[in-house]
């Protein structure tokens, strides 16, 4: 991307103007750009559904270019659960869409897309879900949208997008043990506050980002949008790279942009990651950030180790790791939910969940489940939980007077055994 | 545009906007808007009159992408949303599907103040305080997508005029 004679820009906003057919865009600048990829899921995608239905459109602007995934009440929780999947098996068959999936194949989407190689690099997508923000952890541009975006998504391949002004986040220095991507992200949310990066795009860069696995970097832009990012984004390096060469099968091309050195930033933040600590955010804001051990002192009902922020392979394998021999305290319910089928496979041949059921745990299938209040794990009135889902709003895991508390697999697995939120170091 | 205000706080997530308790009602936005803001008003639905305003701190509707939010607030019959901010995919759905947001500063509304709001001239006036508080119009192009009542009837429109 040499491209001298152009303003400087950030990776963030060259992907949003090649998407654009523009030489450069800046903050503030309406555009209509293309996709690359428009994901729906069970809740959403039925809405945009019904509004193609009522204009009478008989096609979708590529049949290739769309990911159906049904993970958010699967397998069937209840009735309308099955009628809102039928919807989708029905528009995916008639509209012939590639990128379905049925349970058996189908994981958690922001864990299933990046494993199924359908978003890479320097691509922009869009999903009808808040955590497509997910994918920039490949250096791609991806947001979540409405349903009614996902349908003119689906039926013109265009959405409309205000440039973001840019964030730069630097981490400086290495993670101390037991500290993990959730980790990082948790610190970052409580500094910036829970719409601190509203409307804006969040440049997450520096040593310690890139001593971090894709699947850690995966977790650290999930939750972009818990700060109210629009999106959040990771230069591509050379794990980037060894990650696309494993799951780009269908061999698609792609590009990688890296900002450039005088590309212009509202803010840049800096950080030393070694000063963090194992966090864990109280009820009822991810922002609401504590040490974990100056938590100990808090009983809890449940675990849930699993999600499109934490339900990948590390996760698991942490999880089994300090699980293995141990037992969960007889008081606690632990809910493990691999996030997809491949993922089961290999903690099943691993033995991870041979660990997990000696230890007291139940294992589920691939699905959001209880991290949105749907199924598989709800809370009644006054029950506390240590998940490491991505939100802890009021209600969000069933009853308005529950609560959730956010943290990495290492500290859910630790206080499962504990019946406490739990420094991994005390197991 | 004249209504009650009903005040909320900070932070209303979607998550109390469209409760996931009544998902099972999701196909059905009708009934899914008689539970609108249940959990962070149980009495909401029986306050409202339609035409009224939701009133609220800073980063309403943060969250969740799903669009039942927005909708149900139309549905049941709130005439605009007025914050200090809204969190950004909250935002671009009611624009999609038109209904009306006004950023502007809450602090000087209170529950059952009467108001107004003035499109044009950009501002929201308490009747009950006697007081105006203006706003910053949203730009022409998403104004023109409210106005058509949502991205889907614009480029209907847009189509109707190519």
């Amino acid at each position: 991307m040499n491209n001298m004679k152009n303003k400087p820009q950030t990776i963030t906003e060259k992907i949003l103007a090649a998407h654009s057919g523009k030489k450069e865009v800046s903050p503030g600048d309406f555009i209509l750009a293309d996709i690359d990829l428009a994901l729906g899921n069970d809740i959403t995608a039925p809405l945009s559904i019904k509004k193609i239905r009522e204009l009478n459109e008989q096609k979708v602007f590529d049949t290739r270019k769309i990911a159906l995934v049904p993970d958010h009440f699967t397998p069937n929780k209840d009735i309308a659960s099955a009628e809102q999947c039928k919807t989708l098996r029905e528009f995916a068959r008639k509209f012939q869409i590639e990128h379905y999936y049925e349970v058996g194949k189908v994981g958690v989407e922001h864990a299933l897309l990046p494993e199924e190689g359908l978003v890479l690099p320097g691509e922009l997508i869009v999903g009808a879900d808040s955590h497509t923000c997910t994918y920039g952890a490949l250096g791609a541009f991806s947001t979540g949208v409405g349903s009614t975006d996902l349908a003119f998504a689906m039926l013109t391949g265009k959405i409309w997008l205000r440039v973001p002004e840019s964030i730069k986040v630097i981490f400086y220095g290495n993670l101390k043990p037991w500290v993990s991507a959730k980790d990082i992200i948790l610190f970052l949310i409580s500094k910036l506050g829970v719409n601190g990066a509203n409307y804006k795009s969040l440049e997450i860069s520096g040593e310690a980002i890139g001593n971090i696995s894709i699947e850690g970097r995966l977790t650290i832009c999930n939750m972009a949008i818990e700060a109210g990012a629009k999106n959040g984004i990771i230069a591509p390096d050379d794990k980037t790279r060894q990650f696309i060469d494993q799951v780009n099968t269908r061999k698609r091309p792609f590009v990688l942009y890296y900002s450039d050195k005088e590309a212009e930033y509202e803010r840049i933040l800096e950080f030393d990651a070694g000063k963090i600590e194992p966090l864990v955010a109280f009820p009822h804001l991810p922002s609401n950030v504590q040490k974990v051990k100056d938590s100990t002192h808090i009983k809890i009902d449940q675990v849930v180790i699993g999600s499109c922020t934490n339900g990948r392979i590390e996760d698991l394998k942490i999880a089994a790791e300090i699980l293995r021999g141990k037992k969960v305290h007889p008081e606690v319910r632990l809910i493990i939910i691999p996030a997809t089928q491949k993922i089961y496979l290999e903690a099943l041949t691993k033995g991870w969940l041979e660990i997990f059921v000696e230890a007291g745990g139940v294992v589920s299938p691939p699905t959001c489940g209880p991290c949105l209040g749907g199924h598989m794990g709800i809370l009644a009135r006054g029950e506390r939980c240590v998940a490491t889902t991505n939100r802890n709003f009021i209600g969000r895991m069933g009853h308005p007077e529950s609560e959730v508390y956010l943290a990495s697999p290492a500290v859910a697995a630790a206080s499962a055994i504990k019946g406490r939120i739990a420094h991994p170091e005390e197991v | 545009m004249k209504g009650k205000a009903h005040k909320f706080g900070d932070n209303i997530s979607t998550d109390l906007i469209a409760p996931g308790k009544y998902f099972h009602l999701r196909n059905n936005l009708e009934e899914l808007a008689k539970h609108v803001m249940e959990d962070a008003d149980p009495e909401f639905v029986k306050k409202l009159t339609p035409g009224d305003f939701i009133v609220a701190g800073e980063n309403f509707g943060c969250g969740s992408s799903r669009e039942h939010a927005p909708r149900i607030i139309k549905i049941a019959g709130v005439s605009a949303v007025l914050a200090k901010s809204f969190a950004r995919i909250f935002f671009r759905n009611s624009i999609n599907i038109g209904l009306l947001l006004i950023e502007c500063n809450t602090d000087e509304i209170s529950s059952g103040d009467e108001i107004e709001i003035n499109l044009e001239k950009g501002i929201v006036i308490n009747i009950s305080r006697n007081t105006e508080i203006p706003f910053i119009p949203p730009p022409p192009f998403m104004q023109e997508i409210s106005e058509s009542g949502g991205l889907v009837e614009y480029v209907k429109k847009k189509k109707r005029l190519e």
